[in-house]
């Protein structure tokens, strides 16, 4: 392997990007990145569900709290918001620390990028997951409702599982976006990915090999989640004939 | 079966016998008024055949029954028991009306089965999860009810690879196995091709033999007129007619009933 990285004149770049070096440092980067990509999405989902279904059948007040946050989050700039929520939410943990006599507390930067993304990524999990219930044929919630189902049985047992083939799509999408928002959180400086492989290449002066390196890394982790959510789909889609013809 | 039906008479004569009663049922849409101000009595054992021309509210009332459209007002007693209502008719207590609606099963005109779920476990779905029957003999009973309306054999088929026919068959199985104490059937063969309507009314036919109750709003005047032992005819959101179906198919009385009949005979 070394020997075919000197014949192609890439030895210098495979030293750099040795796990002891500075490639330990990326897969770490990443590592984090997924962390908080996973969380946020986890997170971003429950708030989905709870939006959708507010949305769909909550109050006037709750709708209009939900449309205010929608709203406002898919309006503004995913970078502002970002620092917005990370500033607004760490001060206000500072200030209730200080309120209750402690001093200022270490924002544990996985547990900060987890909150602020998957802020970012209920809204736009609330739209998608509307969408997907209200594709439900209303028949099937009928009958639920017939045969004495209560309504978090229902949603349990018809709605949720019905809704899931529509809301895959949008759902791998959201994933996809949301591994690629954590870079963003390099602004407010958490070693993910991104900020690792900056420090990496301004450290050695070499760019070229540290970012292709990561976008090679992001790359894969497209491919792979590309590949989960082709299975998801086929599992959603059960009992669905393909839209191609034959069986599925 | 004779004694036990004449010992639990005896215990409860009047309410034993009576499974539906409506009492003076309003509804409306909007500023639509479609019942207004229906009574009905379906004692157990009777089959009762709705007909009507569209728009005469005769959906709408059954499903005002279990509680699927909120009637406007009146009242509702199943098997002697009468469903609390709010003001605005809207069901007052949410577990009485899950409960009574276990005892009700319902057969839709677009057959409604779970799209995701095997014939099985359409089957056994409400049985394990709402009853809580074993899944072991909530298994076993869907297969013999499949088996019964002649889809044994498929029970690990999704409901989107079968025929109209077939999928309203596997309703009335996922409806019998809730062994309902009275069964709706809301035009249930409306959505078939005509070559289909037979299979699907040839099971409720042997359901109306073995002496289940069933309020069965339908198209199939020949079919009503057979199997059913009081005919309601609904017109504009009132009975217009009612009573045996020698009478109202052979004698109709009432001028809108003869022109109805002609119409779709």
């Amino acid at each position: 392997m070394t020997g075919l990285f000197e014949i192609l004149g890439l030895g210098a770049s495979a030293e750099l990007l040795s796990l002891e070096g500075w490639g330990g440092n990326l897969l770490r980067g990443l590592a984090n990145s997924l962390q908080i990509a996973f969380g946020a999405f986890g997170l971003g989902l429950v708030i989905g569900l709870f939006g959708a279904y507010g949305k769909l059948y909550g109050g006037k007040v709750t709708r209009d709290l939900l449309a205010i946050y929608t709203t406002v989050i898919r309006a503004v700039p995913e970078l502002v918001l970002i620092l917005i929520l990370y500033y607004v939410g760490s001060d206000i943990i500072n200030k209730i620390s200080e309120a209750l006599g402690g001093g200022r507390v270490e924002i544990n930067g996985v547990a900060a990028g987890i909150w602020v993304l998957g802020v970012v990524q209920g809204a736009y999990a609330t739209e998608v997951l509307r969408g997907a219930i209200k594709a439900v044929p209303v028949g099937q919630i009928e009958a639920a409702k017939s045969y004495g189902m209560p309504t978090l049985m229902i949603m349990r047992r018809v709605t949720i599982p019905a809704m899931m083939s529509f809301a895959v799509p949008g759902l791998a999408n959201l994933w996809l976006i949301a591994t690629k928002d954590t870079a963003l959180l390099a602004v407010v400086g958490f070693n993910e990915l991104t900020l690792e492989t900056r420090q990496a290449a301004s450290s050695t002066r070499a760019y070229f090999t540290f970012f292709l390196a990561a976008g090679f890394l992001y790359l894969m982790v497209t491919l792979c989640s590309g590949a989960v959510f082709a299975r998801v789909e086929k599992w959603a889609r059960r009992g669905q004939p393909s839209l191609k013809g034959g069986t599925a | 079966m004779d004694t036990a039906a004449a010992a639990a008479s005896v215990q409860e004569p009047d309410t034993r016998r009576e499974a539906i009663r409506v009492e003076d049922l309003h509804k409306s849409f909007g500023n639509l008024e479609v019942l207004k101000g229906v009574d009905l009595t379906a004692q157990q054992g009777d089959v009762v055949a709705i007909i009507g021309g569209s728009g005469s509210g005769k959906s709408t009332m059954l499903r005002c029954i279990n509680f699927l459209e909120t009637p406007s007002s009146g009242k509702i007693v199943i098997g002697g028991e009468e469903v609390a209502m709010r003001g605005d008719g809207s069901p007052a207590n949410q577990k009485q009306i899950e409960r009574i609606r276990t005892k009700l099963a319902m057969v839709f005109q677009q057959f409604n089965l779970w799209t995701h779920r095997t014939l099985l476990e359409n089957v056994i779905e409400v049985p394990v999860h709402v009853l809580k029957v074993p899944k072991a003999e909530a298994i076993e009973r869907a297969r013999e009810l499949l088996d019964r309306v002649g889809l044994a054999g498929r029970e690990d088929t999704y409901p989107a690879y079968m025929s109209g026919g077939q999928q309203q068959r596997a309703a009335i199985a996922r409806a019998l196995a809730v062994d309902p104490s009275a069964m709706l059937f809301d035009e249930p063969t409306s959505a078939l091709d005509p070559e289909l309507v037979g299979e699907v009314l040839t099971v409720i036919r042997g359901l109306a033999a073995e002496g289940r109750t069933m309020l069965l709003v339908t198209h199939e005047m020949k079919f009503a007129r057979e199997v059913a032992n009081h005919v309601v005819y609904l017109y504009q959101g009132r009975i217009e007619e009612q009573g045996p179906p020698a009478e109202v198919f052979g004698n109709p009385q009432s001028e809108r009933l003869k022109q109805f009949l002609s119409s779709v005979a």
